[in-house]
């Protein structure tokens, strides 16, 4: 069987993030990083695979981005994926959630995995979507925001909170899993592995090549309009005290409270 | 025009208050664009002809209603993709939480439509709607436009629900063959409820500890000072999620919403899931020792320290004040 993560490039969180006036998106230029959620697909990928109680023959990761994309697969690479394959093209330059998620099903579709896994958020824009659309492309059952995953009867069992308290969902498989951060804790990639990633097959494909339709992907083919801006309501900045004498830092608090009539 | 419709969820009888809230919101958009807002529901037998009439009074004309399982997002897909054949609703809206977004995605790529999430505000312009949506942690409002369907998902406690005074909603039910993939997905366990029970909506007083703690033992820092305050303790999704707080503590996007006149966040570093379920208390005050967290952007007093050193030093500072 074959699992496939879905990553991504995203900024480091270090660095601010703003929007390109010029072009209306996302200023995606700064210092790069592999999203922090993919990285607990990975980790949940090579559980399964170490699980052994369905047999893995290969974890690929995969991505969809410019040029500088390449560092996020190399980063899932080694964190234990077999080889990686970069989805790249000008056509897809400003894809929203709904085109980006048909792309990428396009270069699954290719694959044929049984497990299609994703961090469950990206800090950097979309939320929590695009699981959801790349499961409906694929016809595939699909479950967001897990924090449990078990091999149970050949399928998947998957544990979330949700509207009213923790779902535990069956799905049988093939299936697309998006994970949240709780439900694991990633293994730090060894310096072999790290100096081994370059090595593993890299496959770069383009629009054409997975047979993406271009009239559905891009600013042109979204069917969001997006690039029009406004600044939020003003809201007045709050107090802040630096702590550095505790006791004074505790008066300080005390008298806000009671000017307040908190206490 | 051919109106708005909106999904409502709901649970053991009772629909959900988010939901509620997009039909509140989407009765009023209809009434600015001259259409009607429409509910669909879908699930089993406590969907009653009288339960689902109850949604006229927040302003829709029409229920649409069809059997299938809850709490799972494809089955409401297949629904709304067949009311969408044979009604064409111009748009689709959902209220804040989980399955909203899972359902309209899924919606946006099965009808290539247009999809905007975490929606804070809908304005109309020359007879179409706008869906406007903070980003960059709340610094910015990016305003979307649909050039077909356009699906709107709102952000938690976004729309109010409001019951506007309309009679009894007609109920209409639909019958609906479900895809493959829907099916191959099954709820085991739902609404599984871990942990004590903690009742922290009634509260005046909140003190929520999140991952700056640094672990489960470091809770009894916040019980104490709730304790002197005669509040309760909350808790985030993080601390949750790894055990440290029972789930009904929990606030934010998959947990609870709060309002409380004091809300002393520690070791919380205000992430947008965890604003929603708490921005509207009355007086935020945040211990946090990271001056970068975005909870210092909306708190009212944000003190940069350590809370180990802090907490206790407050609980005994208020329990001499009162005495």
């Amino acid at each position: 069987m074959k699992i496939c993560v879905l990553v991504k490039e995203v900024p480091d969180a270090a660095v601010e993030k703003r929007i390109d006036p010029s072009t209306g998106r996302m200023d995606r230029s700064g210092e790069k990083n592999l999203n922090p959620y993919d990285t607990h697909a990975m980790e949940a990928a090579m559980q399964i695979k170490e699980g052994g109680q369905i047999p893995i023959d290969e974890i690929v990761a995969v991505t969809m981005g410019p040029e500088s994309a390449v560092r996020a697969l190399h980063k899932a690479v080694s964190l234990g994926a077999d080889r990686s394959i970069h989805l790249s093209d000008e056509a897809l330059a400003g894809s929203d959630v709904a085109a980006t998620g048909y792309a990428l099903a396009k270069a699954l579709e290719r694959e044929q995995p049984d497990i299609v896994l994703l961090g469950q958020q990206s800090d950097d824009g979309e939320c929590y979507t695009i699981g959801a659309v790349v499961a409906e492309h694929l016809k595939a059952p699909s479950v967001t925001q897990v924090i449990k995953l078990d091999v149970v009867d050949g399928g998947l069992r998957c544990e979330r909170q949700a509207e009213y308290g923790y779902d535990t969902v069956q799905v049988e498989l093939p299936a697309v899993i998006s994970v949240g951060d709780a439900i694991n804790t990633p293994r730090y990639p060894t310096l072999k592995a790290i100096m081994g990633a370059r090595k593993k097959p890299l496959e770069k494909v383009a629009a054409g090549d997975v047979g993406i339709d271009t009239a559905r992907v891009g600013a042109e083919g979204s069917q969001v309009q997006c690039g029009e801006f406004k600044a939020p309501p003003a809201k007045e900045p709050g107090t802040i005290i630096e702590d550095e004498d505790t006791d004074a830092t505790v008066q300080q608090i005390v008298a806000w409270l009671e000017e307040r009539k908190l206490i | 025009m051919s109106g708005i419709l909106v999904y409502v969820l709901h649970f053991e009888g009772a629909f959900n208050k988010n939901s509620l809230g997009a039909v509140s919101e989407a009765a009023k958009l209809a009434g600015e664009l001259g259409t009607e807002a429409h509910a669909v529901v879908v699930g089993g037998d406590d969907l009653t002809d009288e339960l689902c009439a109850t949604l006229g009074s927040y302003g829709a004309t029409k229920v649409f209603r069809a059997k299938g399982p809850e709490g799972l997002a494809q089955p409401v897909v297949d629904v709304i993709d067949r009311v969408l054949d044979d009604h064409g609703h111009d748009y689709v809206i959902f209220g804040g939480g989980l399955l909203g977004f899972e359902i309209g995605a899924g919606l946006a790529a099965r009808r290539n439509a247009g999809v905007t999430m975490e929606v804070t505000n809908i304005a109309v312009e020359d007879g179409r709607l706008i869906a406007e949506r903070p980003i960059l942690g709340d610094s910015q409002i990016s305003r979307s436009r649909y050039k077909g369907l356009g699906i709107i998902i709102g952000r938690i406690n976004a729309f109010e629900a409001k019951e506007s005074g309309g009679g009894a909603a007609a109920v209409v039910d639909v019958e609906v063959e479900y895809s493959p993939w829907s099916t191959r997905a099954r709820m085991v366990t739902r609404g599984e409820q871990r942990g004590a029970d903690v009742n922290i909506e009634d509260a005046d007083v909140l003190v929520a500890g999140g991952r700056g703690l640094g672990r489960a033992e470091a809770f009894q820092l916040c019980e104490d000072l709730a304790n002197v305050l005669g509040g309760a303790v909350a808790a985030t999704r993080a601390v949750v999620d790894a055990g440290w707080y029972p789930y009904s503590a929990q606030i934010g996007q998959t947990g609870k919403s709060v309002a409380p006149r004091l809300y002393l966040a520690a070791g919380i570093s205000g992430a947008i899931q965890h604003k929603v379920g708490m921005q509207a208390s009355e007086n935020i005050v945040a211990i946090n020792k990271d001056r970068n967290a975005p909870i210092f952007e909306f708190s009212d007093l944000g003190i940069v320290g350590d809370l180990h050193q802090i907490l206790p030093k407050l609980t005994e500072a208020v329990k001499a004040k009162k005495g």
